[in-house]
Parts: C-alpha cells; structure tokens; sequence
C-alpha cells in the first residue's frame, strides 16, 4: 500500500522529516503518533500525494506520487489536519461537489452524500452553511467528504481532534467497519487510547524521525515496565522527593503534578513507599498504556 | 504536483461544473448590478448626457458619428477588463487563504492546471455574460455598424478578459495579503481604464504618454473591439490586436499555474 524509504521532507533550511522507513500493508490500520513538530502532518501530506517529497523513495499503491499523482489520489481519502471545508457552501453541497472532482455520476454523488450525512450524524444540517457549524461538527463533515470517494487508502490526520466523546466513539466504530471492508487506515493521533484501539501498527516520530515501531502491545512490552504506580503529593514537591523514590522503580518520571514509578509490581513498590514513612495525598496502580511508551521515547506527555 | 504542466485535463475540468454553478448561482445576484447595470450608467453619464456636449467630427472621434458611438466600444472593453479582474482578484486569495478551497480541490484528481483552468473558464463565463449583454443593449442604441463586427467583438471581449485574468490570478496566487490589491487597482486598473483610448483618441495625450497607452493591453482590446463595431477594421492592425492578447494571455495563464503550484504546494 505504502512504501517509504528514507523519504525526507525539507522546508528552505527546516528539515521536518529526515529520513523515515515506513510500510504499510493493504488492510491494516496504521498509526502515526509524536509530539508537536514531529513530521507527522509532514508525512501524511507526502502520503497524499499533495506535497513532492525532498528526498527518499514515496511508492502509493505502487505507483509514483511525482508522476502518477491524479491516479493515486483518486483512489485515496483524505482528512487533512486543518478543515479545507468550503464555507461557502452549504453542508451538502460540499459533499456533492467534492463527489463531482472524483468523477462520480451526479445522481450516485447525490445518495452517496446523504449516506454520508447520516453516518456523521449531520443529516439534519444537511442545509446549513458550513461557517455556521460547530468545531466538531465541520471535523465529521470532512471525514464524511474523505470518504465520499469509497476510497482503497484512508488518510486521517488527527481526525478526533475537537470531537465529543460520543462522536469519537461513533467515528472509531465506523472506521472498525471500513477496515473490516478492507480499506487501509493510516492516521496520526494525539489520543494514546485511540491508537490503541485503532492501530495495528504504529510508529512514533519525533524531530522528523522514528523512534519506534510495533504493535501497541509489543511497544508497551518493549519500553515499559507492566505496571506503573503513579503517586501525587503536594504542589512542588515532585521534584524533591523523586530521589528518595529512585531506587524502588525501573524508572521514574517526574510530571508536574505527578510521580510515575516504572515497575513489575505496582502494588510492592507501593508498600514500599509507604514503608519510608512518604504519604502521597493520592495514589494509582495501574498497566502501562502507550502513554508511558511516548513519555519514555520522547520526554513529553501525547497531548501537550 | 511536482511537474507542473500548464495543460489541463478538460474532463477534470468538466467536473468543476458543479462546484462553479454552485458559486454563480449563490453570488450572481450579488454580480448583476456591477455586471449589467453599472455599464448602462456609464453609457448614460458619459456617452449621452456627456456627450451631449461634445461636438467634433468624425476624424477627432476615431470615425465614430457621435461621442456616444466612440465611448461605447470603448467602455464595454473596460468592462471586460473590470470582470475578469473582480473574478481573479479576491476570489483567488479567498480561495487559497480564507477558504482554503484549492487544498481541497488539489487533494482530489484534479491537478493544479485543472483547477486554475476550471476558474478561467469561469472567467469566460462571467465575461461573456456580462458584455454580451452590454452589447446587446448597446445595439439599440444605434451606435454600432456592422452586425458581423458586432459578433466578432463578442469574441474579443472573452480575450481581453482572459489577457487580463491569467497575469492577475498569477498576482492574486502570489499575494500574502489582500492590501496588494488596492496596489493593482489604484496604479493599473483605474489609470488603464481613464487613459487606454475608452475615453478619448491616445492621439489626444503628448506623444510619450501616447506610445505607454498604446504598450497597454487595454488599449489594443478597445481599439479592436471600436474598429470592428464601427466597420472601419484595419485588417494588420487588427492582427497585432489579436496577437498581443493571445500572447498576454497564454503567458498569463502559465504563470498562473506556475505561481499557484508553487503556492500550494507544501
Ligand atoms: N508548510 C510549511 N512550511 C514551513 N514549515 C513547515 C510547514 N509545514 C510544517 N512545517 C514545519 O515542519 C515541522 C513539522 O511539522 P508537522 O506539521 O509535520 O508536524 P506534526 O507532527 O504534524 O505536528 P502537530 O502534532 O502539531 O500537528 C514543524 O517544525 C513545522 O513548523
Ligand atoms: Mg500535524
């Protein structure tokens, strides 16, 4: 589906992405994660066949995006990072023209976008200008225009992003069903339970370069430890007390309201911080998520 | 993207019918008075009560029997000019910077030749529209002589446009801010309208201003279309006229492309 080989992306003297390995399979569900600046969006736009790659190889659907661009993005779905919505139209006509680019007959174009329009639940604003929706709701109007084309490939940069709860569930249940009919997802994410419910595979970038790669689960088994024992004392103290902690865990990190101790045994360590007579105000054992695998690989917390 | 081919795929073309029908049937309203009735006060203003007061043969006035059959041609060219230039100008920035429409467009099949193509068509369109109906109107007046001549200077007019549509657009998709636009009107449109001949003979100017306003396309466009309606054509002059716009055109329309590939791309 996508093959990227030292594919690299350079702004004048910026480099925001510098040199990544990527492949995803037909079928799968592929996530981008990594703090600001990354070189996510960077990438996914190369992907889309919108944007020359500086450098590397870029092979979509086994062909060229240099030469075979308009082919490619016919048969892809894309949801960039900012809404490119036309506000001057009105919530339907935006689905029906985008439909008409794709060459798709006007009465198909037409069922299709009602179709659309009820899976994003919007049918009832099928009439409203776009200027006049919500945040969230332009979001589900362009994931809604993504797909207007059935597409093979779907893109999605931060999809959720702005969405309610319920939206986001509704949204990872209808991407559920495309990638049940086959359709390969690639999409990036701020929202550590989102790529882990979404992602096969995954990657982490960070500073235009992967840090690492793997199953959601085989990453937290790589870079984490099972359990973490998050303890919260007063404003300010972290710090202080970090290093009379040290020695209990694998590893600590220090947050600003919080301590996270790395560890087997959430439980054990935490007894035995109660042991050195320390009385956190509140405490949390849980499992390591992909969140302490981003904390660990890049220093920073996913949403920042 | 990358290989930027000024070409354009008319059946990508063709599937921006909806998306541009969309746009004409929300803001033709909003067009028509600058459209078709602005022209019209013009006509009454310059060409009939101004006129009135004009009193010169035939060889001052370009063989044209009154003022009003001189001003005529003359102010449906400029008008010409005026509508390409209003389609180009804002819409163009809107566009790329308040609606970000072309991203969206140029994330599809269509290629960035296809969409710039598809707004010059427009151009057309709205040119077309506009003028003909400027003519046609205008022909009741009893100014023009020649019904073929007539018929020919429509197909002037969508040049003139065009001659001016492609440069501008290139302009607009260059363009940070919109402040770049009072630039053009202040210092290009507004002076090329007052002294490309719309008005009164270039003979009229000194000799050096004279030979600027004859470098101007708007002045071969409003010479072409007076020859032509007033039946007086010079046949090599005429095909100057032809050529300087299909030139300025085609070159506009390049660096249209050229500017808004660059543009978008990121
Ligand atoms: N069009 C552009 N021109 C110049 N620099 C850019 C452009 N787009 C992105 N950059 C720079 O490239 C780097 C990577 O940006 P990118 O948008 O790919 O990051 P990201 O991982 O998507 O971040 P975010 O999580 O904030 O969306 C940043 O330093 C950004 O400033
Ligand atoms: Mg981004």
């Amino acid at each position: 589906m996508i093959r990227a080989t030292g594919l690299r992306k350079k702004y004048g003297d910026l480099e925001a992405v510098r040199g990544i390995d990527v492949e995803v399979r037909p079928g799968e569900s592929f996530g981008f994660l990594g703090p600001n600046g990354a070189g996510k969006s960077s990438t996914m736009r190369m992907i889309a066949a919108v944007s020359p790659p500086s450098g590397g190889e870029l092979s979509i659907l086994g062909m060229d995006p240099a030469v075979d661009g308009p082919s490619i993005r016919a048969r892809i779905g894309v949801c960039p990072q900012e809404d490119t919505l036309d506000n001057e139209l009105n919530v339907r006509d935006n689905l029906v023209v985008y439909g008409r680019y794709f060459g798709i007959p006007k009465a198909e174009v037409s069922s299709r976008a009602d179709e659309l329009l009820a899976f994003v639940q919007l049918t009832d604003k099928a009439k409203a200008k776009v200027e006049d929706l919500s945040g969230g709701m332009k979001r589900r109007l362009t994931i809604a225009r993504s797909l207007v084309n059935n597409p093979d490939l779907l893109l999605l940069d931060e999809p959720t992003t702005g969405l309610d709860p319920q939206a986001r569930h509704l949204l990872w249940d209808r991407l559920f069903r495309l990638k049940q009919q086959g359709v390969t997802l690639v999409l990036t994410t701020h929202y550590m339970d989102e790529a882990e419910q979404l992602c096969d595979r995954l990657v982490v970038m960070d500073g235009g370069l992967i840090v690492a790669e793997g199953s959601p689960l085989s990453l937290i088994q790589q870079h984490s430890t099972r359990e973490v024992a998050e303890l919260r004392f007063g404003v300010g103290e972290h710090e202080s007390l970090a290093t009379k902690v040290e020695d209990l865990a694998e590893r600590v990190e220090v947050l600003p309201d919080r301590l996270l101790l790395y560890t087997s045994d959430g439980e054990a360590t935490l007894a035995k911080v109660h042991e050195r007579g320390l009385d956190p105000v509140a405490v949390l054992v849980r499992r390591s998520t992909l969140e302490d695998v981003f904390l660990r690989l890049t220093g920073r917390t996913l949403v920042d | 993207m990358s290989t930027i081919s000024p070409l354009p795929s008319w059946t990508m073309v063709w599937r921006q019918t909806d998306y541009w029908t969309t746009v004409y049937k929300r803001t033709w309203k909003g067009t028509a008075i600058t459209s078709f009735v602005m022209p019209l006060f013009y006509v009454g203003a310059m060409g009939v009560l101004l006129g009135g007061f004009i009193d010169s043969g035939d060889a001052q006035l370009e063989g044209a029997a009154s003022y009003l059959a001189f001003v005529a041609p003359g102010l449906v060219a400029a008008h010409a000019m005026q509508t390409a230039t209003g389609e180009v100008t804002w819409p163009v920035m809107g566009m790329i910077k308040w609606h970000r429409t072309y991203y969206g467009m140029t994330a599809t099949p269509l290629a960035v030749a296809d969409v710039v193509a598809a707004h010059l068509m427009f151009v057309v369109f709205r040119v077309a529209t506009s003028c003909g109906v400027f003519l046609v109107v205008m022909s009741f007046f009893g100014v023009f002589e020649s019904v073929a001549g007539v018929l020919v200077a429509f197909f002037v007019q969508v040049l003139i446009g065009m001659s001016f549509a492609g440069i501008f657009f290139a302009y607009a998709a260059t363009l940070k801010s919109e402040a770049g636009f009072a630039v053009i009107y202040r210092l290009l449109v507004m002076p090329l309208f007052l002294f490309s001949g719309a008005f009164f003979p270039v003979a009229n100017l000194s000799a050096p201003l004279e030979l600027l306003a004859k470098l101007t396309p708007l002045w071969h466009g409003v010479d072409l279309t007076r020859m032509l309606v007033l039946d007086r054509v010079d046949g090599p002059l005429a095909l100057v006229h032809v050529a300087y716009l299909v030139v300025l055109s085609a070159v506009g329309w390049w660096l249209a492309v050229w500017r808004l590939d660059k543009r978008l791309e990121v």
